[in-house]
């Protein structure tokens, strides 16, 4: 199969996956409890006042059509009106989801690097107490609730030594504008990406970097750890694997560094699962965000569910969780075709 | 090279698999020695314990393994690595998985280049080119991936790699078991051509005989761990001392006759984890006596630059 | 005779049973340690309405914030509540919720993925796409959506884990299934005429319990670390009901109040109940199914 046959069967496979999550999450948010807009009063308001409240958010009309405006004001990226305050819910979105991309980012390379970092130091030192130690880190890591390690961060480096802020997503007042580029003929654009450590950059101002830095500190490691036991323990395996090969023992024949055969032949051979594993953890990474932001008060998608929750905004929360599994889908269609692409057997 | 009394073991869940069980012999620079016998005999395990590959749970027990006036035995890893790939090269058995499939060809050499000679990455680059021209390569295929190649192929870049520090010694692992004969055929003049062209010293690790008659000076036949016979190949030849030397040259089919009966060697192979008392060939030769099965033999040398490890010979 | 023999049979048989898990090195030992840890929690839960020195919703039993003592071994909370107490109760709902969610998706899941590998098709087809979907999708997100709507309780949260689950124990289910289904002795069965319910339940069935085990025993420790996510966000037990993940939830709210205790003993056993289940889980998987070790 060349890639190309491939990349479209896997285009169109996952056409039917987001359609069967979409209208899970519309009958769950909908069609489940059996009436959101009551809830959202919880029973207490007076009935002219409900009828107006539906009217005005399209919930009066029948269940198909529903569904139908539902999925069509997808394509158009309308996610539908909070019903706190009847504003389009889509701009909410957009202006939390660069936080916890920029979380997901730092996380993730946390968790990738730190359990790459162990999982070739296992491997090397097999069946030594240093090997055990790590592989029994792997474990514990994933045992920790992910918001009890985040407060017990913030407790010890926030508020005990004070080294680093416990929420929030930077100094305030110290939020990055990103860039503003004359070019001529076209005028002013503002460039800008959401993520605090970019725009920082494009700005060119240090000291709001360094804060933005500070800031995802806590909650990236804390999210990022408890994910690096997964890695841990798929770079140990692979590693050991690899390393039983014959290009690696012909490699040593010719006298090679260690730290070449390492890293250069070892690990670049055990690399693809590790991809593919970061894929399929993307979707443990939301669940820990949901976690982390709350936690954190980082202004994220997560903490963005969390507070609509409290408000009993419900087409909110339906919003959102469609934003969810819009995002899981993307990236595990990404995540499979760049495996496709990077193995140069298939490619080739 | 001199190896003397070198003893590699296996130490297992099962028990130690004595894999290489005190072996004596000298090779001289320029020469080709074919170590020969048959699978598990140790042969290869000899191999890797000169360049010290020995993969766990093996280790040299025992034993000095004397090249260029050290003793590599008490070598130290960092040493080791010195040695490997400049003076001390091997060849591995199986071409098809002896490469790095996610690096190209040209880069295998530069890398081993830039690894032990301090020159610019355009010689090492140049050096490379003219290997491959040396192997019969086309300089095209330079940025070519190992799957891009054939079998025979990738073992001629195998033994360009192992060439291209002109090291002083090459121990060849069965360099041709895994290809088909005319293939076989090819590398084994490719190498001879290499040998000739830079006075290689090689030692060849094989179970095919017929290979070593071709390329070798010296032949050091091992059995269950043991080196039974050593001497010049062609009064091997002729004149086989060992009653296992004889029996494998018997086994050999002769391709010209229209009609004959395969010999073989009756008898199992032996066990390495519990040896048994004696001389190891002992139940399967046909020449066996009493004192075989109760005493080792020695390597001893009966004629000049001869050497036997049998009782009825001395 | 029969009565005082009875009661020993009972507790020398599993004790034997456990013993001989040492044999087996390190896999035995990780069954047996995690087996013994989440033992002493299901005791201690069970022990607590009797071994508590005071009502976990019980205020003012001591200062606010006051920090271990002999009186109050843990601590007291915002409310004046004993930590210690609180501990004992706390686990109570999560290893319900944990319990009923695995024996739902049990329940559910395991038919559902032994019918559909086997009758095989479209329907396997699309069920296994339906089932692919709920397992990419975050879990966390799916139960707080299911939790939300159908409001707190121990029920409820069993309901929104065990959804998030099904999938797993279907695909396990599934893949042996496909595997045994080719199988010889399958076959033979089929060619005697065997009806298709007697060869799952004979046949197949048993052979796919091993791996169900250890989906379970995983399930267990996800499901906790889930309920008390549900539970740390509001969205789990009711307000009332001693839980560690609502000791968190204060915890993360009074933060400034440096008071460790507050937190960390709930979450410690957090971890222990977690890390008991994932023990087993391991030690039973590697039992298994034993990796090949090295230089062999």
């Amino acid at each position: 199969m060349t890639l190309r046959t491939y990349i479209i069967t896997r285009v169109l496979l996952t056409i039917p996956m987001v359609l069967f999550l979409l209208t899970t999450v519309f009958v769950v948010i909908r069609v489940l409890p059996g009436d959101p807009v009551l809830l959202h009063f919880e029973k207490r308001a007076d009935p002219q006042v409900i009828e107006e409240f539906r009217h005005k958010l399209g919930l009066d009309k029948p269940i198909w059509e529903q569904y139908i405006d539902y999925l069509a004001g997808l394509l158009r990226l309308d996610f539908g009106k909070s019903m706190q305050d009847f504003s389009p819910v889509a701009q909410q979105i957009f202006s939390a989801f660069p936080a916890t991309l920029e979380l997901a980012i730092f996380s993730m390379l946390v968790a990738v690097g730190v359990g790459i970092f162990l999982g070739v130091e296992a491997a090397r030192s097999y069946n030594t107490p240093k090997d055990h130690a790590i592989r029994v880190f792997g474990i514990v890591t994933y045992a920790i609730p992910v918001f009890f390690l985040g407060i017990v961060l913030q407790m010890v480096f926030g508020i005990m030594l004070g080294w680093l802020p416990t929420g929030g997503r930077t100094y305030p007042g110290m939020e990055p504008q990103g860039a503003y580029i004359t070019l001529p003929g076209v005028g002013t654009i503002h460039l800008a990406t959401g993520l605090y450590t970019i725009d920082s950059i494009l700005e060119g101002n240090p000291a709001k970097l360094i804060q933005a830095l500070r800031y995802l500190c806590l909650p990236s490691i804390t999210l990022g750890l408890v994910l690096s036991g997964i890695f841990v323990r798929l770079t140990r395996n692979n590693m050991l694997e690899t390393l039983r090969m014959d290009f690696i023992t012909a490699a040593k024949a010719r006298g090679l560094k260690e730290r070449v055969i390492i890293y250069g032949y070892a690990l670049k051979n055990s690399f693809l699962p590790i991809l593919t594993m970061m894929g399929l953890q993307f979707a443990t990474l939301l669940s820990g965000a949901v976690l982390t932001e709350t936690t954190f008060s980082w202004p994220g998608l997560g903490r963005y569910i969390f507070t609509r929750i409290g408000f009993r905004d419900y087409t909110a929360i339906q919003g959102a969780i469609t934003v969810f599994a819009i995002l899981v889908a993307a990236v595990s269609l990404v995540v499979d075709i760049l495996y496709a692409y990077l193995d140069p057997r298939i490619r080739l | 090279m001199k190896v003397e009394k070198l003893r590699t073991y296996y130490f297992t869940r099962h028990g130690v698999v004595k894999a290489v069980d005190n072996v004596t012999f000298e090779i001289y620079k320029g020469e080709t020695l074919g170590l020969v016998g048959e699978s598990g005999c140790g042969k290869s395990t000899l191999g890797f314990s000169i360049i010290k590959l020995v993969p766990p749970p093996g280790r040299i027990v025992d034993g000095k393994i004397i090249f260029e006036g050290k003793n590599l035995v008490e070598a130290s890893e960092d040493e080791m690595r010195k040695i490997r790939g400049k003076k001390i090269a091997m060849v591995f058995q199986d071409p098809m998985t002896s490469l790095n499939p996610l690096m190209r060809i040209g880069d295998h050499i530069v890398e081993l280049i830039l690894t032990h000679e301090k020159v610019t990455k355009e010689k090492a680059l140049e050096k490379a080119e003219k290997l491959l021209d040396e192997l019969g390569i086309s300089r095209e295929r330079i940025n070519d991936y190992p799957h891009q190649f054939s079998g025979g192929m990738r073992q001629r870049v195998m033994i360009g790699l192992a060439l291209a520090l002109n090291p002083d010694l090459v121990i060849a692992d069965e360099p041709t078991t895994a290809l088909d004969v005319i293939v076989e055929a090819q590398i084994l003049n490719l190498m001879k051509k290499l040998k000739e062209n830079y006075n290689l010293t090689l030692i060849l690790i094989t179970h095919n005989i017929g290979i070593v008659a071709e390329m070798a000076d010296k032949i050091g036949v091992m059995y269950a761990g043991k080196l039974v016979e050593f001497s010049e190949s062609l009064p091997l030849f002729e004149n086989p001392l060992h009653p296992y030397t004889e029996a494998l040259l018997e086994a050999v089919p002769n391709i010209k006759l229209s009609e004959q009966t395969l010999k073989w060697i009756p008898g199992s192979p032996p066990n390495l984890l519990n040896p048994i008392k004696g001389c190891r060939f002992a139940p399967r030769c046909k020449y066996a006596k009493k004192i075989c099965s109760e005493k080792e033999p020695e390597l001893i040398e009966i004629e000049k630059g001869r050497f036997v490890a049998c009782h009825l010979r001395k | 005779m029969e009565e005082t023999e009875k009661p020993k049979g009972i507790l020398v048989w599993p004790i034997v049973k456990l013993a001989s898990l040492t044999k087996k090195g390190w896999p035995g030992w990780t069954v047996l340690i995690g087996l013994i840890i989440v033992i002493s929690i299901v005791i201690m839960t069970i022990l607590a309405p009797y071994i508590s020195p005071y009502d976990p919703n019980a205020l003012n039993t001591g200062p606010i914030f006051g920090p271990p003592c002999p009186a109050h071994p843990f601590g007291t909370n915002h409310l004046g509540q004993d930590m210690f107490s609180r501990v004992l109760w706390g686990g109570s709902t999560m290893l319900q919720v944990a319990l009923l969610s695995v024996l739902i998706c049990f329940a559910v899941g395991v038919p559902i993925g032994l019918f559909s590998s086997y009758i095989g098709g479209n329907l396997d087809k699309v069920i296994s796409l339906i089932m692919d979907s709920i397992y990419a999708f975050p879990g966390l997100i799916l139960a707080i959506a299911i939790a939300v709507m159908l409001g707190r309780g121990v029920v409820n949260m069993a309901l929104s884990i065990a959804v998030i689950y099904i999938p797993s124990y279907f695909r396990i289910v599934r893949s042996q299934v496909l595997t045994i289904k080719e199988m010889t002795y399958v076959e033979a069965a089929r060619a005697i005429g065997a009806k298709k319910r007697t060869i799952l339940a004979r046949y197949i069935l048993p052979n796919v319990i091993p791996s169900i085990v250890t989906v379970a025993t995983i399930n267990f420790a996800d499901a906790v670390l889930t309920a008390a996510g549900l539970t740390f966000l509001g969205w789990g037990v009711e307000v009332d009901v001693p839980d560690w993940g609502w000791d968190l939830y204060y915890g993360r709210q009074y933060l400034p109040s440096r008071a460790w205790w507050i937190i960390f003993f709930p979450g410690l056993m957090i971890i222990l109940l977690a890390l008991g289940f994932t023990f087993i889980g391991e030690g039973l998987s590697e039992i298994l199914n034993p990796r090949l070790r090295e230089g062999e």
